[in-house]
């Protein structure tokens, strides 16, 4: 199986063939894969070097120019390092845009803090209008970019290297109801899937799907909700899902646990595993912590 | 960014008095009267824009970058009609489109949003780059930035790639008031020049000085111009 960072820079290729609108800025990261495309459209596919508070600006400033602009590098130096120009050069000047990122939460994990990103999504979360995707397979990261490309708004990509053995997105944006039970609702995003449906063999437990986190489809969490506890199973800062989870029960009392990366730096190099499983997000982890949440 | 109204052509003698109707006196502060004579010299002489062309693919671009002190910018953007006189005086208040940093959404005629420094020079770089994207060689982008205002690591990012891509349509207006902390050796667009920008200093108050060299052929590069005004302190 190919990687969605591979499938990311495989499909925008072929989008700036199609779509002359379309333009794609880099900040050295992945400028490799994206040289025949650059060498098709030398104004469209834009490196600014290791620069990434340009790297944003010039988004928006294609933006405001009528183009469609997609900025792509690692999450830490996509998000948190030029926060200040996604909160101004894109959402404050009303520019849309596109961000896909790289790295996620320990894909880097040998690279330490510095290229490790669990923030991000709740960063953005700070901020009106993204649509923030979180996908877990290649395939979906592919109708994900494809769907982006083609709209107007604000929209992040947070790809992966870890991913799930298939595709598991039944209808895009939606939650996908994977199994259904009494006892609670375990909602899994992206990657965590596989990890999350081993965790609950056996277990009473509704198991709901999300590649897409933001907007939260609060139609089929309620739709499915049977026992009002809801545990939150996420591949970036624990917790970062919680306010949209009690948001969309408000009229309902219920329970939440949110699982994810924790916030204390590990300080620790190793394998992804290794780190999923530091952050009890295996499915060994995962059985105990959302089985003693659902009998608590 | 839709124009309001028009009316008989004001002149720079009428910019005073716009600018009263904001500060309820004829007193102004330097950061608002130091880009006064630029911003009126691109848009009398320069730019090619104006409240009938305000939304054209086809007009120049002008992005305030220093956003603070913007009487002067909407008193200008009032002279030319982009904005009606009658929002002057709720400068500033709940109801009114003018604050003291010019948000785009709300002011017709601006093009960017601004008020946090270091910003409007690496969107310049975006939209002169989106503008060649889409083949569209003769809107020409300038940018005003104030020489504190380079103290911000953004800018120098932005310098750097500038030249690099060859941004022939990108000029940058820095007003320069001597106002950053620790100075310039060499003078403001030294930082530009040694990026292989083309560049002139010129008198920030002399509006044939300010034209000539704002309208100077830069083949293949892009182009800056120092205007020195009175140091503030």
């Amino acid at each position: 199986m190919d990687t969605m960072r591979e499938r990311f820079s495989a499909v925008t290729s072929a989008l700036l063939d199609e779509d002359p609108r379309l333009a794609v800025v880099l900040a050295d990261i992945s400028a490799d894969s994206f040289g025949p495309a650059r060498r098709r459209h030398p104004d469209r596919v834009i490196n600014v070097g290791i620069r990434e508070q340009l790297l944003i600006s010039v988004t928006g400033g294609l933006a405001l120019a009528g183009l469609r602009p997609i900025a792509h590098t690692f999450a830490s130096f996509l998000v948190e390092r030029p926060w200040e120009q996604i909160k101004l050069d894109l959402n404050h000047q009303g520019a849309g845009a596109v961000l896909v990122s790289a790295g996620a939460s320990y894909d880097n994990s040998g690279s330490g803090r510095t290229h490790q990103s669990p923030g991000d999504v709740a960063l953005l979360g700070t901020l009106p209008g993204w649509t923030v995707h979180v996908p877990g397979h290649p395939d979906e990261a592919e109708r994900q970019i494809r769907a982006a490309a083609a709209a107007d708004g604000l929209v992040y990509v947070r790809l992966s290297t870890q991913a799930n053995s298939v595709p598991l997105e039944s209808e895009p944006g939606r939650l996908t109801v994977l199994r259904t039970g009494r006892q609670g609702t375990v909602l899994v995003t992206g990657p965590l899937a596989d990890a999350a449906i081993d965790a609950t063999l056996g277990l009473d437990v509704t198991v709901l799907y999300a590649a897409t986190i933001r907007p939260l489809d609060a139609a089929t969490l309620r739709e499915t909700l049977d026992a009002p506890a809801v545990v939150l199973v996420e591949p970036y800062l624990a917790g970062t899902s919680v306010p949209a989870v009690t948001g969309a029960l408000r009229d309902i009392p219920h329970r939440v646990l949110g699982l994810g990366i924790g916030r204390p730096e590990l300080r620790r190099y190793g394998t992804p595993a290794e780190h999923e499983a530091a952050h009890g997000l295996d499915a060994r982890s995962l059985r105990a912590a959302i089985s003693g949440f659902l009998a608590a | 960014m839709t124009s309001t109204t028009s009316r008989a052509p004001a002149t720079f003698a009428d910019l005073p008095t716009l600018m009263s109707l904001m500060t309820g006196d004829d007193k102004h502060d330097q950061a608002a009267t130091s880009t006064l004579d630029v911003l009126w010299v691109l848009y009398d002489r320069v730019l090619r824009v104006s409240p009938d062309t305000a939304d054209e693919d086809t007009r120049d671009r002008f992005l305030l970058s220093k956003g603070h002190g913007p009487m002067a910018y909407y008193a200008v953007l009032a002279a030319k009609g982009f904005l009606d006189n009658d929002e002057l005086p709720g400068f500033g208040s709940f109801s009114s489109i003018l604050g003291f940093h010019p948000d785009h959404m709300l002011v017709p005629g601006a093009e960017i949003s601004s008020g946090s420094l270091g910003h409007g020079l690496p969107l310049a770089v975006g939209m002169a780059l989106g503008l060649r994207a889409r083949g569209l060689a003769g809107p020409r982008v300038f940018v005003l930035l104030g020489d504190a205002e380079l103290d911000e690591g953004s800018n120098h990012e932005a310098i750097a790639f500038a030249r690099a891509a060859k941004l022939d349509s990108l000029t940058a207006v820095v007003v320069d008031n001597a106002s950053a902390t620790y100075g310039w050796p060499g003078g403001v667009e030294a930082r530009f020049a040694v990026e292989g920008w083309s560049v002139r200093r010129v008198p920030g108050r002399d509006h044939d000085a300010l034209e000539a060299a704002l309208t100077v052929a830069h083949p293949g590069r892009p182009h800056m111009v120092a205007a020195v005004v009175e140091a503030k302190w």
